[in-house]
């Protein structure tokens, strides 16, 4: 499906959803509201769009331009070769949102790094803990406002079962 | 944990790593055992986290690109290609063709270092010594190959945005060709002894299969997606570099098992080779370098001679990485010198060299692209390797994010090996080929 039907054809089906869309090179650009996020993704997962590949989910902390975090999703279709970005914003006080664990099974870990790296808290996520950090790291380390050399007392592990 | 241990069926609980003998790279499984059969698993990874992301951010864009090296360190050099076509991508420009050419036979010789680790360390945990022996032995060869053009032999820090760090050692060819040799011969024996070898078939038949749906649910790429017969290879998909002048075959499994891994990633080998071979063939041609009879000065000399005159003609400075001299610079970095180094020879004996070398590190300055975000992905020795920048306008990226291959596969790792034997987990690991630096940044 070229790029520019499948804009046409989301903003039919989620009218007011999209906040922004343009493209970078074939691929997709896609700004979408928070609360549409699962509904959104649930649709371009499935055909006639069939991006099935979860290449990527990460976070950006604009808190100090935008106030808010930003999600950024890569989703790729093997059919069609061509990727699609689709970008939600958080705001910076309250930094909860959906989970696609349901959908893709790599979100389960993805999200957990993003929840370790930047404190973003996922509703509906299996087992929502820290993934590279150990379990008494303080804070949330890809914050801008994380200092690059803040040092940790380390952690006692103990046993973690 | 995710899990309960239900002491009313017996279960046990064991460790296994995070420093395990049995395990190649750090990670820690905890599995739950009724006699030998896993009822239930944990991975955890994270031992080696080093703050990659963060480190990057802090960092410029030219004096990040050593840290790449150290991601997926067994095929460095394609984490150097990713980052450097990435921040192209963002600035809008393009290598010469030669660099280009270079960069794909560099990018192809760590891909077969990197497979030939993987099936090496895979062969090993099934007791298969030999095989191991034989292709630490072809991958030094392929890194002769390598440390003769970059000076180094993993931590190379080689291609760099805008083009290569030098051109190819004059005396490149003779080992090149040493190398595909001896590789092809490795791989044949290692056909030989592995294909129908009962102990490794029947650790690896039937053995950590998953469904192409599962695999691709599990984001998998790379050859443990092409393993369970999805053709998907970026080389292939979004072809980056001279990828589509090259006549290559996308190999595939069937079944997505351990053993379809290992056959995947041996005719893999193959289908590399034939690039190198058909890369160094093509490689188009360079400028000659001035034969200048001026013996070799040293970079202090060379200041205090430009200190008293004008220094006209040639200088050739030692030490000097080979081929990195002013005249193969058009060939082999791009023209516009805002986004990379000057000549060393400019550097040590021109005003103007030294002052666009000193702008070039000077703090706020050098590489500056525009605002915007960029993802660019290539195809690295486990899959589909991404590079996620987000630019302020400022030198240092505002965020840097690595999609590594390895996360999604090892993701999958429990899946794998519920309901199987102990003595599975390691051959079901082995073929995932984890690699510490790529898993956990």
């Amino acid at each position: 499906m070229e790029p520019e039907r499948v804009i046409g054809d989301l903003e039919k089906r989620f009218p007011g959803e999209i906040v922004e869309a343009s493209r970078d090179g074939v691929d997709l650009v896609l700004v979408i509201r928070l609360e549409a996020l699962l509904r959104i993704m649930g649709s371009l997962k499935e055909p006639p769009y069939s991006y099935k590949l979860l290449l990527d989910l990460t976070c950006v902390d604009f808190r100090r331009d935008a106030g808010s975090f930003e999600m950024v999703y890569h989703l790729y279709s093997l059919d069609a070769g061509r990727r699609v970005r689709v970008k939600v914003r958080l705001p910076a006080d309250a930094p909860l949102m959906d989970s696609l664990a349901s959908l893709w099974r790599n979100a389960n870990w993805l999200e957990r790094e993003v929840y370790d790296m930047f404190g973003v808290v996922f509703k509906g996520h299996p087992d929502l803990k820290r993934i590279l950090m150990y379990d008494g790291f303080e804070g949330f380390p890809l914050r801008k406002d994380y200092p690059l050399r803040r040092r940790q007392p380390k952690a006692d592990k103990g046993n973690t079962t | 944990m995710t899990f309960e241990p239900r002491p009313e069926r017996n279960s046990m609980l064991l460790n296994l790593g995070p420093s395990h003998p049995a395990m190649h790279g750090t990670v820690r499984i905890m599995v739950e055992l009724e006699g030998e059969r896993i009822l239930n698993s944990e991975v955890e990874i994270g031992y080696l986290h080093r703050g990659f992301e963060k480190t990057c951010e802090n960092r410029t864009y030219f004096t990040l690109l050593p840290y790449t090296d150290r991601l997926n360190y067994v095929s460095p050099l394609i984490n150097n290609a990713g980052y450097a076509l990435a921040m192209e991508k963002l600035l809008g420009i393009e290598a010469p063709e030669r660099a280009q050419y270079i960069r794909v036979l560099m990018c192809e010789l760590s891909r077969i270092s990197d497979h030939l680790t993987s099936v090496a360390a895979m062969g090993m945990e099934c007791g298969a010594f030999t095989v191991f022996l034989y292709m630490m032995k072809a991958r030094e060869y392929i890194w002769d190959v390598i440390e003769f053009t970059t000076g180094a032999r993993m931590t190379a820090s080689y291609i760099r945005i805008g083009g290569v760090r030098a051109d190819l050692h004059p005396d490149y060819r003779a080992a090149l060709e040493k190398a595909v040799r001896e590789t092809r011969k490795v791989l044949k024996d290692v056909h030989g002894l592995l294909d129908g070898n009962k102990i490794f078939l029947d650790r690896t038949k039937g053995l950590g299969a998953l469904t192409p749906e599962e695999a691709v649910s599990y984001g998998w790429t790379g050859p443990c997606l092409r393993s369970t017969g999805v053709r998907y290879d970026v080389r292939k998909s979004r072809p980056y570099l001279v990828y589509d002048r090259l006549d290559f075959d996308v190999p595939l499994g069937s079944n997505g098992d351990n053993y379809d891994r290992y056959m995947v990633r041996m005719m893999e080998l193959d289908q590399s080779l034939r690039i190198v071979e058909q890369t160094a063939a093509a490689l188009p041609p360079r400028a000659p370098i001035a034969a200048g009879d001026r013996r070799p000065v040293e970079p202090s000399e060379a200041i205090r001679i430009s200190r008293g005159q004008r220094v006209v003609g040639p200088v050739r400075l030692s030490p000097n990485l080979e081929g990195s001299e002013k005249d193969v610079y058009g060939d082999i970095q791009t023209a516009d010198r805002r986004w990379t180094l000057p000549p060393k020879e400019d550097t040590y004996t021109t005003m103007e060299g030294l002052i666009n070398h000193f702008l070039f590190f000077m703090q706020g300055r050098g590489i500056r692209p525009p605002k915007g975000e960029v993802y660019f992905s290539v195809e690295g020795g486990n899959g589909e390797l991404g590079y996620y920048i987000v630019s302020d306008g400022t030198d240092r990226p505002y965020r840097l994010h690595l999609r590594a291959p390895c996360f999604h596969i090892v993701s999958a790792l429990e899946r794998l090996i519920k309901g199987r034997y102990v003595a599975d987990v390691i051959p079901t690991f082995g073929s995932l080929n984890m690699i510490g630096g790529e898993l956990d940044r």
